[in-house]
């Protein structure tokens, strides 16, 4: 299982690579997104600073939803499902890949949103220890569901609206956990933050047992 | 109905003109008489709350319709398990019957605690937990529900909404506990939590009553659309089984036409 | 603060969806029923 999922993300990722989508087209969009929440606020009134975490999460959740799509159209085209699905690799290893493929982008697009927060909003990070690893449990849940429901809505032709409708109510608790956490965390109280933490860890165990176990039947033949 | 379908009854016995049965028939009747009778107790027999005032009288719709609703959510939730498990199109259809009507009545729950909150709590719309979470669960179904309608997928569609449903009450409990601790930082209002000390034994019997005449609805609700959507599933297959047949005659009749048409056509489907 | 308005409120949006919503269910198995052949309809 462990080695498909690797398999997996090696190939993803070395495709994300050489295609660049990821970072010629989802990284720009999320950074106009901040760009839009400055536009919506009024800069001056000090509401991008206070609200700067939420901003934060809603802007990589919105980034997230591209990423995924673009995860799963790469094997949806030319007939590289069945590609996938005859190669004998576990269906649980598959998800793994994916989701470790995910994860890397989408920590990478938090990289550069971070240090536009910093620069935009004139963020303060402080409490580096909690910012980093809410990001790494709220990123692996985010993959991990994004995986889920990528797949179910892989292939379909309604796939690019029927997306965000399951993902983002699904991914709710990791927007109120990972804006509260990173709020403490700037607020300079980290202690209020772990819990959140935690919540977010529980989500993600809890969605990559469900992807583990449920990306056998989503990949099944027709 | 194929699991169900009576031996005993003669092949001669004419099938219903709808979906009702005898079963269905007394069950509706039962129903009626309850909400009739939920109807007297709520603005007759009940009397007004000492904390709540009148506004009392809009749980007695209110909490039965939560009650439906997760009743209906945990139903989809099981018929997509035993999906997954044995793909029996009985509980597929089981679970998406039961699914549609739990957004029906997750959407009425919403409202009547909308029409609630406004003379309680000067607002329709308070950012409390109960509300809150429940507006996300109301909208993982409705996307549970947008799946299910992507027309001509059949069986993948069937499965992965099995898994959404089955997701969808994993997800439920952990948005629950967020938007509670979320929320709990701000304010303590539920709406129930108020209710419940001094309430009155004629109060509680109305909720009591409320829930029975409800649940009796639900199970006829499920029972019907269950028909509904299995007579909808039939009538699709059997029209396809013509366009085939008909297909088919027409490769016969005429081999050169029919393949230019074939060829044109899955031009046009294939993405 | 008057709240007969939300609570008649209340009880008509629910009866009223109930009603549409089971009329709904009727008339479409109606419909489909005729599309069916009595065999493959006989309920419990």
């Amino acid at each position: 299982m462990f080695r498909d999922a690797a398999l997996v993300f090696g190939k993803d990722l070395r495709l994300e690579l050489r295609s660049r989508v990821g970072l010629n087209q989802v990284v720009p969009f999320a950074v106009l997104v901040l760009v839009l929440f400055a536009f919506a606020l009024d800069p001056d009134s000090g509401v991008l600073t206070r609200a700067t975490a939420g901003l934060f999460w809603v802007a990589v959740l919105l980034a997230a939803l591209l990423a995924v799509q673009r995860a799963f159209s790469v094997e949806t085209s030319d007939g590289v499902a069945d590609a996938l699905r005859l190669s004998g690799l576990e269906p649980a290893g598959i998800f793994l890949g994916k989701v470790g493929s995910l994860a890397v982008q989408l920590i990478a697009l938090e990289v550069v949103l971070g240090a536009g927060v910093v620069l935009f909003y004139g963020a303060d990070p402080t409490g580096v220890g909690l910012l980093v690893v809410t990001a790494l449990v709220a990123t692996l849940g985010l993959a991990a569901a994004g995986a889920v429901y990528g797949a179910i809505a892989a292939g379909l032709r309604v796939r690019d609206t029927l997306l965000p409708l399951l993902l983002l109510p699904a991914v709710a608790p990791v927007l109120i956990g990972a804006t509260q956490a990173f709020e403490a965390a700037l607020d300079g109280v980290p202690g209020d933050g772990w819990p959140w933490a935690a919540l977010l860890g529980i989500f993600a165990l809890l969605y990559l047992a469900f992807g583990v176990l449920m990306f056998g039947p989503l990949l099944e033949e027709a | 109905m194929t699991e169900s379908r009576h031996p005993a009854e003669g092949r001669n016995r004419p099938g219903p003109a709808g979906t009702s049965s005898a079963g269905t028939k007394v069950l509706g009747l039962v129903t009626i008489a309850g909400l009739v009778t939920l109807v007297l107790f709520a603005f007759v027999f009940s009397p007004a709350d000492t904390d709540l005032g009148e506004t009392v009288r809009i749980m007695y719709v209110h909490v039965p319709s939560a009650i439906v609703t997760y009743l209906a959510f945990a139903l989809t939730a099981v018929g997509s398990a035993v999906y997954l498990k044995n793909r029996s199109e009985f509980w597929d259809l089981l679970a998406w019957s039961s699914a549609e009507i739990g957004v029906l009545f997750c959407g009425l729950m919403l409202v009547t605690g909308m029409l609630w909150g406004r003379p309680t709590w000067g607002t329709y719309w308070v950012w409390d937990a109960r509300l809150t979470s429940t507006a996300v669960m109301f909208l993982l179904y409705v996307g549970y529900l947008a799946l299910r309608r992507v027309p001509g997928e059949g069986e993948v569609v069937a499965r992965r909404a099995a898994v959404v449903g089955l997701g969808a009450v994993l997800i439920v409990p952990i948005v629950h506990k967020s938007v509670d601790w979320w929320r709990s930082l701000h304010q303590e209002a539920t709406t129930l939590g108020q209710l419940d000390p001094e309430i009155d034994g004629l109060q509680y019997f109305t909720l009591f009553l409320g829930m029975a005449a409800f649940g009796c609805l639900f199970v006829w609700l499920v029972m019907h659309r269950f028909r509904v959507a299995y007579l909808a599933r039939q009538v699709e297959s059997s029209g396809l089984q013509a366009a085939i047949a008909e297909r088919r005659a027409e490769a016969v009749g005429d081999g050169s036409a029919a393949e230019s048409r074939q060829t044109s056509t899955s031009e046009g489907v294939s993405p | 603060m008057n709240e007969w308005p939300y609570i008649i409120g209340a009880w008509a949006a629910v009866s009223a969806a109930l009603v549409a919503y089971v009329a709904w269910i009727l008339v479409r198995g109606r419909q489909l029923s005729r599309q069916v052949p009595p065999e493959e309809r006989r309920w419990m």
